[in-house]
Order: structure tokens, then sequence, then C-alpha cells
């Protein structure tokens, strides 16, 4: 086979590289983010005046971003391996005590291929909206949130300090929720916003947590110093310190047990669901734990939690999208399943880092590829996303019918297709540390084959089963382009970044990188992964090859109501977390109105009813006082006679 | 007889000094029975300053007269003032300042 | 140094202690306000004598001058001032307040007595003679101690008694806000008001029967019915006028019969008009 150890790095040890200051090109790394940035806020601050032309500045921004990158890429490549590191600060963001924080950015090898892949897919996907949200009258508003996450992102990957990050964490989650939401008339659409949201505070407070702990073990919380003293730290903390930063990454890469929002987010407007839940924002987990490879490199714990979670989302993730019909939250589903993949392969420690990044960077293409194809689907179809109201489109939209194609050549793994080099390698590397990992990421090998065939098939393949009204036509040449681009990539970005880019020693330095024997040859390891795919193919072909009922099944597996359901996903998030909750709410509100509120209004009452009263002796008669005097007077006679003064 | 045959008999026109502020409704009586009671003190202070043997007690009872005087001059002034607003001198008449 | 109580200061002072206590008695029984003040100086004059028979001469003249002098002139005078006739109702209005102001204050006043006598039992008396004589006199010691021990309570005393004084100035000062109406102000205020600017006629004018129930004449001749009070008025007891009266005034006042009063006939009854004969 191809990938048959063709190139297998020299086993290269995690190490922190010295960041130089960076000069020339370097010194405009914050032009980076300040680009999109600006795009965003003249977007959505000039209201109606940048109606007409907005969306070229959106474009341009991004572009003019992925050039600079482009350019910076080129001068990074011409320096030597252990000198492609720079850091940039820009002033002092926080100083309170020995809470210091800059913003500075850190650009590496690592920040360069997530810089690439947001501003190049990022600007193919701007490009591609140009034309698909041609109608929308909030176009630019689109254009503006789009921006917006670009520079969130953007900040996210290039922060040189978790609180950084954070900032830019919290910013593609903002980013996020306004995309969703994006048509917020839609009930549907502000609920799944709303629920993305929520569901990602509980991320965000694992990350926040686990910032507060940095900042309390290490003094610091630069990737710098936090790396550097990671071994000076014991055993419990760094397992806390990795549980919480899965926290965070389960959150925003959907990860099993937080991954209920994903589905919903497909809410929002295609290009977002390519852009953010697809290529890049959910892939903010992975770079959050392969970024802390320092840690997880020494907390056994962690890791290996990190490597259960990965199996478990890979297969549910897997397992939901062959059962719907919906078409993009079957590519939801295959989203989830993939990162899936990218977590487990993050978890395996060095074995994985390099590969979890190389399979984020070739799904970032072909799933984006996916993505935009269904979108140009849809913008055929009226806007339908049920697939079994489509079949046989390959007639009326070659051009989407192809990138698709290369696209689902790509995401099951089919050899010289960009997938396989990437997804071959966490499998070789799952089965390099565990056999029931490596066996699980076969299986949802097969899974994949099966679900991206049903969906391929049901699509383009079979009879037409349009609505009356579908005039199903090929989209405009602004978003075509893009998907050519991106085809292109689905075929070709695999091997040239593994043979001609060298992606393993390229990551290398920042990730660390070691590879073990195996039982069984790597070529049958192959061969059993491809025929596995190829099974999970043919079952598809035979189930939805020939005819596809218009209305879905109601006779089907109890596995199969459980995939449409999303696994029950949302009836457990209710029962362990909404219900509890709610319940405790309620407890809550009806003691404080019964219990705390009650003691405060009796006393009150009491006061005020005594004071009633008492006020009485107040009758305004000046005779009625000087008799109380009297009365007084005695008291006092009375007592000092009895304590005796005689 | 005793020499605290005095403070009984300035106690006794205390008490009764007393007695006729709490019942007498005239203001311009009532004022007449504090003054009684002022006078009740002064006698107790001069029978004191005998027993002692000291003018001090003499001294006490002058400034008690002083104050007692001004107090009177202040007091009948408030009386005239209430009684021309409301025609009485009654001092239950002013009872507004209650519940 | 013990000085014994002698049998003559002994009378004085039962004497002037029934006195006092009749006095004070009579100040809070009495109906009238005046009675109560006249008691009253009963009382401090009996206290004066006994101050003086308690070796304190300079308080005792002080007593009587001040005290029974002008602080109980004052009281007179506002008395004349409030009302020297009105007599206190002595009914009680604030239910139970007169039963238990007697008990209490009884209570409270055997309660002092009790006190006092127990905590005196046996004290002796030092007497003031040493103390009297040391500057030369009871007027000397005291001026020694008014000046030179209690000279800042004497000035402050002082000071209260001018502000006492000017106190009770604004107090019983009434401000003017307008000017004082002259006589010509008032004769036009009288006029401004429309009603009949001189005195009423009385009854019994121009009549034969001087009595209150005959209706005074206008110069006109006709009847003044406001003359006549209003109760007779109202019951229709006006005694009829006599018209030949009636006619003649009119005449009088048109100016014709200018010489001399009218015979006219003279009823016999009384009761009826003696017009009516004619």
């Amino acid at each position: 086979m191809i990938g048959n150890g063709a190139v297998i790095a020299a086993d290269v040890a995690p190490v922190l590289e010295p960041l130089t200051a960076a000069t020339g090109i370097f010194a405009w790394i914050w032009l980076l983010i300040a680009l999109p940035l600006v795009g965003a806020i003249v977007l959505l601050t000039t209201g109606r005046w940048t109606n007409r032309f907005g969306h070229f500045i959106g474009v341009a921004t991004v572009v003019i971003a992925a050039i600079l990158a482009i350019a910076m890429l080129i001068e990074m490549m011409g320096r030597p391996a252990d000198a492609r590191a720079f850091e940039q600060t820009l002033y002092s963001w926080v100083f309170a005590g020995q809470f210091q924080v800059d913003v500075a950015f850190q650009l590496d090898q690592l920040s360069m291929v997530f810089v690439l892949l947001i501003t190049i897919v990022g600007s193919l996907i701007h490009i591609y909206s140009i034309g698909y949200m041609a109608h929308d009258p909030d176009r630019r508003r689109f254009f503006g949130f789009l921006n917006l996450f670009v520079a969130a992102m953007l900040l996210l990957v290039l922060a040189d300090n978790y609180l950084l990050l954070y900032v830019g964490w919290e910013g593609v989650g903002l980013a996020s929720f306004l995309l969703i939401g994006f048509w917020q008339y839609k009930p549907s659409a502000s609920a799944a916003a709303k629920k993305a949201f929520v569901i990602n505070r509980v991320g965000d407070v694992g990350l926040s947590l686990a910032i507060m702990l940095m900042f309390v073990t290490f003094g610091s919380v630069t990737f710098e110093s936090v790396f550097s003293s990671a071994g000076e730290a014991s055993d419990s903390t760094l397992t806390w310190i990795g549980l919480l930063l899965l926290l965070a990454a389960a959150g925003k890469s959907a990860q099993f047990p937080l991954q209920a929002w994903l589905l919903d987010a497909m809410e929002g407007p295609t290009p977002v669901s390519a852009l953010i839940h697809a290529a890049t924002m959910v892939t903010a987990g992975v770079y959050l734990i392969v970024r802390s490879n320092a840690i997880y490199d020494r907390t056994v714990f962690a890791a290996t939690a990190v490597v259960v979670i990965g199996v478990i989302t890979m297969i549910i993730g897997a397992i939901i999208g062959s059962a719907k019909d919906d078409i993009k939250k079957a590519l939801a589903g295959s989203t989830m399943s993939q990162i899936g993949y990218m977590v487990l392969a993050a978890g395996l420690g060095p074995v994985g880092y390099v590969f979890a990044i190389f399979h984020l960077l070739t799904h970032g293409v072909f799933k984006a590829n996916l993505f935009l194809s269904a979108g140009s689907v849809m913008h055929g179809m009226n806007n339908g996303v049920d697939m079994r109201r489509f079949g046989a489109l390959r007639a009326v939209m070659m051009i989407t019918f192809g990138a698709f194609m290369f696209g689902y050549l790509a995401i099951i793994g089919i050899p010289p297709f960009s997938g396989f080099y990437s997804k071959d390698k966490i499998i070789l590397a799952a089965f390099e540390v565990n056999l029931i990992a490596g066996i699980a990421a076969v299986i949802a090998a097969g899974i994949t084959g099966f679900y991206m065939t049903r969906m391929f098939t049901m699509t383009f393949l079979g009879k037409a089963r349009w609505d009356d009204d579908a005039h199903p036509h090929e989209s405009p040449a602004v978003m075509t382009i893009p998907l050519i681009v991106l085809a292109i990539g689905s075929l070709g970005l695999g091997a040239s970044l593994y043979y001609w880019g060298d992606i393993v020693e390229w990551l290398a330095p920042v990730t660390g990188y070691e590879s073990r024997p195996i039982a069984i040859s790597t070529t049958l390891l192959e061969l059993i992964t491809l025929a596995t795919v190829l099974i999970g193919v043919a079952i598809a072909v035979l189930m939805y090859g020939r005819s596809v009922p218009i209305q879905p099944p109601q006779k089907v597996s109890v596995l199969t109501t459980a995939a449409r359901n999303n696994l029950y996903d949302d009836a457990t998030n209710d029962i362990v977390a909404v219900r509890p909750t709610w319940y405790a709410a309620r407890f809550l509100v009806w003691f404080d109105n019964r219990i705390v509120d009650g003691a405060v209004n009796a006393s009150a009452a009491f006061v005020g009813g005594a004071s009633g009263r008492l006020r009485r002796l107040q009758n305004g008669f000046t005779r009625s006082y000087a008799l109380v005097m009297v009365i007084g007077v005695i008291v006092v006679f009375g007592v000092l006679a009895l304590v005796g003064l005689s | 007889m005793n020499p605290e045959n005095y403070i009984v008999l300035a106690g006794v026109l205390f008490t009764i000094g007393a007695i006729g502020v709490m019942v007498r409704r005239n203001a311009i009586v009532v004022f007449m029975s504090v003054e009684l009671m002022l006078n009740a003190a002064n006698l107790a202070f001069v029978a004191f300053a005998r027993m002692n043997g000291n003018l001090d007690g003499q001294v006490v009872a002058f400034f008690v007269m002083v104050v007692a005087a001004a107090e009177v001059v202040v007091g009948l002034a408030i009386i005239v003032t209430v009684f021309r607003s409301r025609r009485s001198a009654s001092i239950d008449e002013p009872n507004l300042l209650k519940y | 140094m013990i000085e014994q109580i002698g049998t003559g200061e002994a009378v004085v002072f039962w004497v002037c202690a029934v006195l006092s206590v009749v006095g004070a008695l009579g100040l809070i029984l009495s109906r009238r306000a005046v009675h109560s003040a006249l008691w009253l100086a009963l009382t401090m004059i009996s206290l004066a004598v006994l101050y003086i028979a308690n070796a304190a001469p300079f308080l005792g003249m002080v007593q009587i001058i001040v005290y029974t002098g002008a602080v109980m002139m004052l009281f007179l005078f506002v008395l004349m001032v409030v009302g020297v006739d009105a007599s206190d109702s002595l009914v009680e209005t604030i239910r139970g307040q007169r039963w238990a102001a007697i008990v209490l204050g009884l209570g409270f006043g055997m309660l002092l007595t009790a006190g006092i006598a127990n905590a005196l039992a046996g004290v002796g008396m030092t007497g003031l003679d040493s103390a009297n004589s040391q500057y030369g006199g009871n007027v000397e010691g005291l001026a020694r101690l008014l000046f030179s021990d209690y000279l800042v309570a004497f000035e402050i005393v002082a000071a209260l008694l001018i502000v006492a004084a000017v106190g009770a100035l604004v107090l019983a000062h009434r401000e003017k806000w307008q000017p004082k109406l002259t006589q010509r102000d008032l004769a036009i205020q009288r006029v401004r008001t429309g009603l009949h600017p001189g005195n009423q006629a009385p009854p019994g004018v121009y009549a034969r029967h001087n009595s209150v129930d005959t209706p005074a004449l206008l110069p006109d001749g006709s009847i003044a019915e406001q003359s006549v009070p209003e109760p007779l008025r109202v019951r229709g007891d006006l005694r009829p006028v006599d018209t030949a009266a009636i006619t003649e005034t009119a005449e009088l006042a048109a100016g014709g019969a200018a010489d001399g009063p009218v015979e006219h006939p003279v009823a016999d009854d009384p009761g009826s008009s003696p017009g009516e004969g004619r």
C-alpha cells in the first residue's frame, strides 16, 4: 500500500522550542487577527451603508489574512526546524500582583497549520457564502459574524497563554451562538443556539477551572512556563488539569457527554455548519489537548480518559449519522465521529498527536467540501434537507456531485484520497497503544463507509424522489469554484502533506513523535481497514441502492430508533442535568419564598404588630405620660430597695 | 423633734405636687403643682444643708429657685401661646402628637 | 457637734408644716385656678418660715420675694389673661387616671418617705452655726460659695435667665402682619360691606306705645321691620301702627304740613289700632 512505512520519521521527544522574537513578516502576526476583527467591526457597526458591498469586505479581510498566512508559511519553511516558533507581545494585559498576563501571540508549527486551515478554508467558505446567502436580507450581518468568528478562532490558536486562548475560546462560542441562531425568527434556530451556548458553558467552566488550577500550581498561565514546569507538579494536580481541559475540549468539540448541541447546531446556515461546526471551531478541543501535550504526557489517567471519550464519541457519532435522513444532521454525526478519531489520537500521546492534527487538517478540508456540497444541493432543492426527497441529482448538478464524491471517497478512506492517509495513521497508532481502541477505530471506519455511502446514494443516485415544486439546478460559479478547490484538496491534501509536506517532521518539534512496533504488519492492517470500509459500503449499497421509501420506515430496529433520536442524548441530559436543576431551582424558590422571606416577613410582621399595639400608649395626654414616669420612678425605687440601698 | 421631720414634710409636699400634676387638667394648676414639687425639693436641700453643716445645699436650693423662675417664665409663655390659638388652657387639649 | 432642735422650732415646724400641707391640698383640690394660686402662696410662705427656721434666712427671703412675690404674681397675671372666672370641671376624662394617679402617688410618697426616714434614722444634725459664722453670716457664706466654687454654674444660670426672658418674649410675641387700621379704614370697610351703615332704628319710636313690639317708622312713613326683635316678628306680634301718624310723617317728609302736629283721636283700647276708629 501507498502509506506502508514510506515515511517513518525518527522518534522525536516533545521538546520545548525556544521562542524567538517575531521579526520580519512575523511582526505582522497581530494583523492576522486584526484584519477579520476590523472587518467584523465595520460590518456590524455601519448598518445599511455597507449592505451592498459588505460581503466583499468580509471576504477581502479573510483572503488577505490567508495570503499573509501563506507568506508566513513559506518564510517559516525556510527556517531550521528549531527556529520555527515565534512570539510577539503586544502589551501587558493583566497585572494584578503575581498574576501577570500579556496579550502575546505564539506562532509555531502547530499554530501555523491551524492558521492556514482557518484562513484558507475560511476564505473559500466566505466566497461560497456570497452565492449561498445572496438572497438573504441580512447577508452583511452574516459576513460580520463570520469575520468575528475567524478573528476569534485565530486568537484562539495564536494565543501564547491559556487566558488569551480563553478569550478566543469564548469568542468562537459567541460567534457560534450568533450564527446558529442567525435565522433567529425560527424558534428551532434560536433554541438550538441557546442549547449550544448552554452546553458549551459546561465545557468553558472546565477550561476556566483548569486555568485557575494552573495559576495556583505554576504561578503563570503562559504555555511556555506551564509546560516547562509541568514536571514539577504533583500527579493528581496534573490529572485534574488534564480532566478539566478534557471537559473543555468535550464541550467545544461536541464529544461525549457534551455532544448534544452539535446536531441541533445544523439549524444555522450551511456555510456556518461547514466552517464552524465541521472544519474549525469544533476542532478547537483537539487543538487544546494537543497543545497541552506536556500535561497529558505526564498523566496516564487523563490521557486514557481522552482515549475513552474519543472512542465513545467516534462510535455514537457514526451510529447517529447512519440513521439520520437530514443530510446536514447525518454530516454532523459524521463530524462527531471524525472528531472522535482526532480525540482518540490525541489521547494516545506522542504516538498520535501528529496524526490527530493531520486528520484534523484533512477532515477540515473534506468535511467543508461535503458540507458545502450539501449546501449546494439544498440551494438547488429549495433548502430541503431530507435525503429521502433527493435522489438522482447526479445528472442535474455534476460539479456538486463530483465535489461530494471526492469528499465521500476522502472520508471513507479510499486511497489515494486524503482521508486514507490521516485516518489510517490514527488506526495504526491506536493499535500501537491499545488493541480495543484499534478495533473500535476499524469498526467506526466500517460504519463511516456505511453512512457515507447511504448519504451519497440517497442524494445523488437512484430514482428522483423530488418534491413537485423542486427544480434542481447547479449552483452559480461563486459557489462551485470553492467546491472545486476543496474537492482538489480532498483528493490531494493527504498525500501531499504526508509525503511532500512532511507533516510528521513538521509538527514533531511541538508535539513530539514516536512510533511503536505492533504485532501485525501495517500493510495487513490497512487491508483489513479497507475491507471493513468496503463491507460498510456494500451493505449501504444493498440497502439503499435500489429504492428508498419517501417516508422513513417505522418498523426498524431498536438501534435505528435510538440513533434517530440521537441516542437519547436530550433525554439523558434532561434526566441527568435539566430536571435535577429544575427541581433544585423550584425547591430553592420555595425555600427563598417561604423560609427566608418567611422568617424576614414574620419578624417584620411581629415588630409591626407589636408596635401597632405599643403605640397606643402614646395617647397624647401629658398626664398619662406623667403617670408612666411615676411608675418608672417607683420601679427604680423598688429596685434600689431590693438591692439594699438602706 | 427629729430633723428628718423636715424631710418627711418635703416628701409629703412632693407627693401632693405629683398627684396634682397627674390629676389636674388646667395647665396653670399643673404648673403650680410642679412649683410645689420644686419647693418640696428645696426644703429637703435646706434641711440637708443644716444636717451636713455646710452651705452647699442652700446654694443648690438657690439655683433651683432661679432655674424654676426661668422655667416658669418660659412655661407660662407657652401656655399663653397655646391659649391664644386654642382658647383653652387645658393640658389635655394639645394631644395631636400621638399614635 | 450635734445641734438639738429646740421646742420653739418644733412649734414653728408643726404650725408651718400643717399650713403648708393644707395649702398644698388646697392647691390640688380647688376648683378655681385663682384659689389654687392663693393656696400655693400660703404653702410658699410657710416654707419660707421653715427655711428661716433651718438657718437659711437668705433663702427664706428669696422664697418670699422671688417666689411668692414675683413668680406667683406672674401666675396670677397669666390667670387673668387666660380668664379668671374659668372654673375647671373636676370630672376626670382619662379613664382610670385619677385613681391610678392617687394610688401611685401615695405609694410613691410612702416609698419616698419610708426610704428617706429609714436612711436618715439616727443621723444627727451638724447645724449651720459655724458655717454661717465663718464669713460673717448666712448671706456672706452663700455669696462666698456662689462666686467661688459655683461661679461657672452661676454664670450659666445667668445666661439661662436671659435666654428664658428672650424666649418668653419670642413665644408671647404676636407678629403684626398688616398696618394698624385707622378710623378712616374702618369706616370704608363698613360701607363696603353694603349693610346698613348706621345704628338700627330702635322700636317704639314715633309710636304711641313705647314698647318693643311697636316698629319704628322710617322717614318716608314706612315700617322698619328690622327695628322689632326677631322673635316678635316671626310670631307676628307686631303692634299695628297708627296710620295717621304714618300719613303725617309722609306729609312731613313731603314738606307739606309744617304747621305742627295734627290732632288725632286716641283709641280707648290700647290693644287696637287708633286708626281703626276713623
